[in-house]
């Protein structure tokens, strides 16, 4: 970690900057809702449609015009709140933050700020079997704005440009806005707690979490404080920087990475950390500065007087957590204890988009092992071949789950099983359907087996006399030859059997 | 029919009715008034001759084909600038909206056009609906029709004077801080400020979003309350406006009967500051409604007197807010843009040149209030006021079932009078301004005559029970005019 040759005398590693502060860490996560209609009217949200399509008068921020709270925004707020382990508040009102930019139709956008929907929760998180837990300080909701395009700069940003663009598509999107207490102390925990806050909100359906797309970005408050001895006081939190909109798991990590030994450097000099707000630089790993807190915007937040408070009645709140299906971390438990997955087994299907789909081939009969093994590596690298989602190819967990039925009683070899496969995703039929169709059927049978093996042995003496004189390893090639002359539909086990009976051994 | 300008609405629609006018007459009548007087008078920013004629062919058709009309139908009326309608530009009385034409319909100008009322135009207001004299106005003063040289009230001074002069039978108007009842005194109208949340906001541009509420201008109280029942209801792109049956206005307008109705004279709102002649007309009426079996006492609300600086802390707050949109970005008025300019420039220099000066006065008042640092002591304290003052009118409503005072202090002022002080303008509003904090109804009514000009009787009543104003507002004016032996216009000096 260098962040620039200049410095290098003077930048301490990683390691020794951790050694001497201690980081803490703080993240607020932006999470737009997957509701099909906008925050306060009732635009669509789809992503990707052509500019200043999905707008009407309310989102345009059009003189007249007002909100009306989606409610279904309302319900996953309170999903995401309840999964948090938080409180929901019985009454709360959404307040205007107030400032201008182009991209924001009214000048304000409609927020939440003293009084929020959820509050005092927390996330446990899991880094190397360590279990850290996160304290959750808020979760409430706002509007997204416009998204401005920068024209004719160099780079997309606001500087050198001529004009810019404004896509109000994106504008009165509803976002969750979930912030921590500043328990995190490591890079690795604030990665780990964005993914677990990415899979919570995932398997609640509520967004498609997708960082990419910015539909879940998150912002990193980073401060270091001098570490103390065992058993005296900690020190007071040091000033942080705040650093914005990273979007992805690892621009997480490495731009708290970065911070920490920046801030050390600045520390170790002598140097006062700048409360301020800092960009992250995928290129190159590192942060630069934004605008400074010091010279902060007042937002003039007050209660927005177009809407009325919500009160959430004990029965709404009660309705909405009877909805609120397995979380990640139970499903992990779960997951360990009946099936003896790993975390890392279990990360590795997640990961490939084969989870649910592993575990509905086990429902379906499949052997554990053999469920996680196909999904994992042939089903997954076909789907990645295909360009589609493991969910989206014609293959199905019962039709695994056949297939390594027929595997296990003998029936297909593994090769012959993937013949199989490609009959299934060909549209031949289930597994049953392409064995019979495509005569796959493993032959076992002495009759033609030993017919092949005996021709083999005679067209190759030479291997055969090797064999025979003891060099058992030798058979390999005439395996080969039997398996080419039975068309694959053998197993190469009793085939080699039968090879070594034949030739004396 | 030379006299079809003069008929109140519901005589006009009657009239419509049982084919004896059609309404093509009765709006060509209007255009022509329009077209005689006002030029004087300024009521009107925007008359829409054809889509006016359009609508009133309609209603002929609609009455031709045998189908059933509703109270109001075919009846002209004109429209605060401050409503969205499509076909029209809307500028609330500003310059930062010159030219904007609005792609949607207001909700209330959805049910007007429902009822077949035919929108003639739309009424210059002050600035964004602030002020008390439509001097505001960017496009000039409207002129009171009772004497040319003075104010016609304001912020709904257009609405009022269009149907004070005859150019209308009715108007809307909003109310923020008194702004359709003060225009209704010193016109010598019928005006009401419908419950908050009676009527929905949905096209109406914000000034101040949580006492803002439309409401009718009309010459009786029965015309008041068939366009109060037109355009009242839930509204769900409101969400501020409330699920309850609207009150039974029309009904309560036509009793007469006030045995055993207690009126409360709220002792904060008279005394000094108050014109002699306004407190004789009051003294009478309240004469007059003891006379109809009344029972008159005095109450006090003693926040009332801390009415006025918490509502030059909340609306001005809210104004700053709500008028943060008009940036030039999206629509209305973009100065500065010469390819050089940032947005935030343009911004700026749109916002200089579009907003007048009483408008910029209360974003920058509001914009203090708001700040970190002086939020508390002034936002929220007049929060705390807010409260306080509901609290009395709950009190009173106790021992009361409406509470009355003058509407205003004085009768209309002369113009450019009070221009340079802001302080004595905000003046006018304070016997308007409890009811737009507290949320209830109120309704202005003529009482007579000072000095030649109409003096405001203001009834105030609980939330949602806004019939009880037209009880009592219905009995007092057949009591007044069967004593004057006229309706009250007619003493109006002709235009
Ligand atoms: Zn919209």
């Amino acid at each position: 970690m260098t962040p620039s040759a200049t410095t290098a005398a003077t930048t301490p590693t990683f390691d020794d900057a951790v050694a001497r502060y201690e980081p803490v860490i703080g993240l607020e996560t932006h999470v737009e809702l997957g509701t099909a209609s906008k925050m306060f009217c009732g635009c669509s949200t789809v992503f990707g449609a052509d500019p200043n399509t999905q707008v009407c008068p309310t989102c345009l921020g059009l003189p007249g015009s007002l909100p009306v709270v989606n409610e279904a925004a309302v319900r996953f707020a309170v999903m995401i709140g309840l999964a948090l382990n938080c409180s929901v508040s019985p009454w709360c009102r959404f307040a205007r933050k107030n400032y201008f930019y182009p991209d924001m139709p009214k000048n304000f956008q409609i927020s939440q700020y003293d009084e929020p929907l959820c509050e005092n929760g927390w996330l446990d998180v899991e880094v190397d079997g360590k279990i850290h837990r996160v304290g959750i300080t808020r979760v409430h909701m706002e509007e997204d704005t416009g998204k401005s395009l920068h024209v004719g700069g160099a780079t997309g940003r606001i500087h050198g440009a001529t004009h810019s663009l404004v896509d109000y598509n994106r504008a009165g999107i509803p976002l969750i806005e979930i912030v921590t207490e500043p328990d995190v102390r490591s890079p690795e925990v604030a990665r780990a707690y964005v993914d677990e806050l990415r899979e919570l909100c995932r398997a609640l359906t509520v967004s498609d979490v997708r960082m990419e797309q910015g539909s879940l970005r998150c912002d990193a408050n980073v401060s270091l404080r001098p570490r103390t001895a065992p058993g005296e006081p900690a020190a007071p939190y040091g000033t942080r920087s705040e650093t914005k909109n990273l979007n992805s798991l690892r621009s997480v990590e490495r731009a708290v990475r970065h911070e920490i030994v920046r801030q050390a450097t600045r520390l170790d000099a002598g140097l006062r950390v700048v409360q301020e707000t800092r960009h992250f630089d995928e290129a190159s790993g590192t942060t630069s500065t934004g605008r400074s807190k010091e010279e902060a915007t007042d937002y003039r937040y007050f209660p927005e007087p177009d809407l009325t408070p919500l009160a959430l009645t004990h029965e709404y709140v009660d309705a909405v957590r009877a909805t609120i299906p397995e979380l990640p971390a139970q499903r992990r438990a779960r997951l360990a204890g009946d099936y003896g997955f790993t975390p890392t087994d279990i990360v590795n299907m997640r990961n490939a988009g084969v989870l649910d789909l592993v575990e509905e081939t086990i429902a379906a009969g499949a052997a554990v092992e053999a469920a996680r093994k196909w999904w994992l590596n042939e089903l997954a690298r076909r789907a990645a071949d295909a360009g589609v989602t493991p969910t989206g190819l014609a293959i199905g967990p019962f039709d695994v789950a056949r297939i390594t039925e027929m595997i296990a009683d003998g029936d297909l070899t593994d090769a012959l099983a993937r013949t199989v496969i490609d009959g299934v995703l060909a549209g031949e039929g289930t597994p049953d359907e392409v064995v019979a169709g495509r005569g796959l059927k493993l032959v076992s049978d002495d009759g033609a087996l030993t017919e092949a093996v005996d021709a083999v042995i005679a067209a190759q003496p030479a291997i055969a006399d090797k064999v025979r004189g003891g060099k058992v390893n030798a058979v390999g090639p005439l395996v080969g030859a039997v398996m080419k002359a039975m068309k694959g539909q053998a197993d190469p086990g009793t085939v080699r059997k039968l090879l070594l009976e034949r030739l004396g051994q | 029919m030379t006299d079809v300008i003069r008929f109140s609405a519901a005589r006009t629609a009657a009239a419509i009715a049982a084919g004896e006018l059609s309404a093509l007459e009765a709006t060509q009548a209007a255009l022509d008034r329009i077209a005689k007087v006002d030029d004087r008078i300024n009521a009107f920013l925007h008359v829409d001759v054809d889509g006016a004629l359009a609508a009133a062919r309609e209603v002929d058709r609609r009455r031709a084909a045998g189908e059933a009309l509703g109270p109001l139908a075919g009846v002209p009326l004109a429209l605060k600038d401050v409503f969205t309608a499509q076909g029209m530009p809307t500028t609330c009385g500003s310059r930062i909206l010159e030219g904007w034409y609005p792609p949607y319909d207001a909700t209330i100008v959805s049910k007007l056009r429902a009822a077949g009322v035919v929108i003639i135009g739309k009424a210059n207001m002050d600035e964004f609906a602030m002020g008390s004299s439509t001097e505001n106005s960017a496009y000039g003063p409207t002129r009171n029709p009772w004497d040319t040289d003075r104010i016609p009230g304001g912020s709904s001074g257009g609405s009022a004077a269009a149907v004070a002069a005859f150019e209308t039978p009715i108007a809307i108007g909003t109310d923020t801080g008194g702004s359709i009842r003060q225009p209704a005194a010193v016109c010598g109208l019928v005006g009401v400020k419908p419950t908050y949340g009676g009527v929905s906001r949905y096209g109406l541009v914000a000034f101040s979003s949580s006492l803002d509420q439309a409401g009718p201008l009309a010459r009786t109280v029965t015309d008041a309350a068939l366009l109060h029942a037109t355009i009242a209801g839930h509204d769900p792109l409101d969400t501020t406006s409330v699920e309850l049956a609207p009150p039974a206005v029309v009904a309560a307008a036509a009793s007469r009967n006030l045995r055993g109705v207690r009126i409360g004279v709220v002792r904060e709102l008279s005394g000094d500051g108050y014109d002699i002649g306004v407190r004789a007309r009051f003294s009478d009426a309240l004469e007059v409604l003891v006379g109809l079996g009344a029972e008159v006492v005095e109450v006090s609300c003693p926040h009332f007197t801390y009415a006025l600086p918490a509502y030059y802390l909340i609306a001005p707050s809210e104004c700053s807010s709500n008028l943060a949109r008009f940036d030039a970005m999206r629509f209305g008025l973009r100065v500065g843009d010469d390819g050089e300019a940032g947005a935030e420039e343009v911004m700026t220099r749109t916002r200089g040149a579009g907003f007048g000066p009483e408008v910029k006065r209360r974003i920058i008042l509001g914009t203090y209030a708001l700040s970190s640092g002086y939020y508390d002591a002034y936002y929220g304290q007049a929060q705390k006021v807010r409260t306080l003052i509901s609290q009395d009118f709950a009190a009173a409503y106790e021992r009361v079932d409406v509470l009355v005072s003058p509407t205003t202090p004085t009768v209309a002022f002369r113009l450019g009078e009070k221009v340079d002080d802001p302080v004595a303008m905000y003046l006018s509003d304070l016997c308007t301004i409890p009811s737009n904090l507290a949320g209830g109804p109120a309704m202005s009514l003529p009482v007579g005559l000072a000095e030649g000009l109409p003096v405001g009787f203001q009834i105030m009543a609980p939330a949602f029970a806004d019939d009880r104003l037209y009880r009592v507002g219905g009995a007092l004016e057949a009591a007044l005019e069967a004593r004057r032996g006229h309706p009250f216009l007619d003493d109006a000096p002709a235009l």
